[in-house]
């Protein structure tokens, strides 16, 4: 396919991101097969040969997190994906990049765990994405994107806060925005910002030397070190939390969720409408850095927060720190691969505003065919 | 007066952290010899990762990068791709190419990766005060085989010459020592001819250096280089073991003399 096209293509979410990724100025990618990230890889080895680019299949996700290390040690932008089992992996690589400050865009197309788990969308990769993952306090950027347009708009992103902030930034993605097909509009011309890299290993010749660590022996210097990675976190704090609200002006219950899950709440909040319940929904773009300032103002007028995710509960966890006991914060989630629906997320909210079951709604049907918890809005 | 012999400029003067009668040094300053000589100092960038060599960026003025362990062949390789004319070097120890790094240096020769790899084995773990190694010669005492290396527990030596030799991707293996003034200026012409094939675009190549750890081997630096000329060499014959350019080939490992 041609990137310079003005028009729409019809893409999986993963080659979304491959494809914008190269129009990003990406030149080099590294990656190992899992599903369901596979369109990724299987794109990149077709494109970056076109474009005179670097596509190689490494031995090991271990191995592919550590030749976009070089590859960023290098100074060139640099892309690496996987899905869950295969991060795990690489998290000491990205402890690793976060530590010698190097830019790297790392694709998360998250599937059902724990263990090998299985191969259907799942967000139980929140706590290894947002709270760092690998060790040592740091921080990956993390994006979540909802849909394959959204894709390809963040990737263009990842790359310029990669290397504005000189840090790892995630997608976290899942099976099904990885793999579902969308009509997408790659930007005629990526509004991407390319930075002089003085750092990066290039050969001395003419200056003095450069080098790419994170060790820091010497009694002090560590902790000096750590001091100046927090208050570049704090800076990406300030700058860089992005969100969506939907319908929250007057809303007395306020779903929070980040990509499909956000989704679905669409979805449930249209099928409210006329029902006179008062539904919004706080859709985080960035999941770190974390919403919290517009959770807060939110707390301040809601009757309650519903937290709706594919897991266990974990963005769950951030959605009270920010709120603390401003404002009750319920929870409704499914696991293991299962993908909660526009139904089962009403019902939880009558069950939080009548606990004892006297709010009945009449919810309007979908078709069945696709009333089964598959069933997506289309995001404006 | 003319100058026979000086420090290489490339070589940082700086006392050394390395303890007494280690090998690390001598092999710094023979890369530092090369990189003068072959002119290749502002384009050469090395690699040092997790070991005693770690601080190697301290002692050579090149550009350099440090590694988590074992990732050496993974990091030069995106390094390398990036930068195809730069000169690309990964500095390792026996633990960190042999044991952790195995899966990366086997696929970064069996792909003929144009980079230069500096095996330093001395059959120890220097750093963390002197374990087992997968180098660790039979029956040999270390802080994890209090009894000596018994194969039928911690399994035998791991010839990585020999190992590599059978891999097309693999353009030049030898395994030197430097344990007398003869052995390190072999290790030096073997060094150097790894950078030349990384030169001249012949792809992998990969020198292992027979090196003393007489602080973990609790010996004198004297009894250490003894002990590599009559121990280590029996289980690690000194040869070289593939030569683009002699087509010396052994797959299995047979090691033809120099």
């Amino acid at each position: 396919m041609k990137s310079s096209n003005n028009k729409k293509h019809l893409l999986t979410g993963n080659e979304a991101a491959a494809e914008a990724a190269i129009l990003a100025g990406c030149r080099h990618y590294y990656g190992y097969p899992i599903t369901p990230q596979n369109e990724l890889i299987n794109h990149m080895s077709i494109r970056m040969p076109q474009v005179g680019g670097t596509f190689l299949q490494a031995e090991s996700e271990i191995a592919a997190i550590y030749m976009a290390y070089g590859g960023a040690a290098a100074g060139a932008r640099v892309m690496t994906s996987s899905s869950g089992p295969g991060i795990s992996l690489m998290q000491e690589g990205i402890s690793y990049l976060a530590g010698s400050e190097l830019p790297c865009v790392i694709v998360n197309v998250q599937r059902g765990g724990p263990g090998l788990g299985d191969i259907s969308p799942s967000q139980a990769d929140y706590f290894q994405a947002v709270k760092g993952g690998g060790h040592g306090d740091y921080h990956n950027i993390v994006l979540a994107p909802a849909s394959a347009q959204e894709i390809a708009d963040l990737v263009y992103d990842a790359f310029d806060l990669a290397d504005r902030y000189r840090n790892p930034v995630m997608i976290l993605g899942d099976a099904q925005l990885g793999q579902m097909m969308e009509p997408v509009e790659f930007r005629k011309t990526p509004r991407t910002h390319q930075t002089v890299k003085r750092w990066a290993l290039t050969g001395a010749e003419g200056r003095a030397r450069n080098i790419v660590k994170s060790f820091y022996p010497v009694k002090g210097e560590l902790e000096t070190f750590n001091i100046r990675l927090q208050r570049k976190y704090r800076a990406v704090e300030q700058e860089e939390v992005r969100y969506e609200e939907v319908n929250t002006q007057g809303a007395e219950i306020i779903l929070v969720a980040y990509g499909t899950c956000a989704r679905i709440c669409k979805e449930a909040i249209r099928r409210a409408s006329g029902t006179g319940l008062q539904i919004g929904l706080l859709r985080p773009i960035t999941l770190w850095p974390f919403p919290k300032e517009p959770l807060r103002r939110l707390a301040k007028k809601a009757r309650a927060f519903c937290v709706v995710e594919m897991s266990a509960g974990q963005m769950v966890e951030d959605v009270r720190l920010a709120v603390l006991d401003r404002c009750p914060v319920h929870f409704y989630g499914r696991m293991g691969g299962g993908v909660p629906s526009s139904r089962e997320i009403l019902k939880k909210v009558l069950n939080i505003l009548a606990p004892e079951g006297t709010l009945e709604l009449e919810i309007p049907e979908i078709p069945t065919e696709l009333g089964k918890g598959l069933y997506f809005s289309t995001i404006p | 007066m003319q100058a026979l012999y000086s420090a290489p400029e490339t070589l940082i003067r700086t006392p050394s952290h390395y303890c007494p009668g280690c090998g690390h040094g001598i092999a710094h300053r023979l890369l530092a010899e090369i990189i003068d000589e072959l002119g290749i100092r502002g384009k050469t960038i090395g690699l040092a990762p997790v070991g005693c060599s770690v601080l190697a960026y301290n002692y050579l003025d090149i550009d350099m990068c440090e590694a988590a362990h074992g990732r050496p062949p993974a990091i030069a390789t995106g390094i390398k791709r990036v930068h195809p004319d730069n000169i690309v070097f990964t500095y390792q120890g026996d633990g960190d190419l042999a044991a952790i790094g195995m899966a990366e240096i086997v696929h970064a020769a069996s792909r003929a990766e144009n980079i230069t790899v500096i095996f330093i084995n001395n059959a120890i773990y220097g750093m963390t005060n002197g374990q087992l190694a997968p180098t660790t010669l039979l029956n040999q005492r270390t802080t994890t085989t209090p009894e000596g290396r018994d194969p039928l527990t911690h399994g035998y030596p791991i010839r990585i010459c020999e190992l590599l030799a059978t891999l097309e991707g693999a353009s030049f293996l030898a395994r030197t020592s430097l344990s007398s003034p003869k052995d390190v200026s072999q290790t030096k012409e073997a060094l150097k001819k790894g950078f030349k094939t990384q030169i001249e675009k012949k792809g992998f190549s990969l020198i292992e250096v027979l090196s003393p750890c007489p602080v973990y081997w609790r010996m004198s630096p004297v009894e250490s280089l003894k002990f590599i000329e009559e121990k280590m060499t029996q289980t690690f014959p000194l040869g070289v073991f593939k030569d683009w350019e002699k087509t010396v080939s052994a797959p299995g490992g047979q090691a033809t003399k120099v």
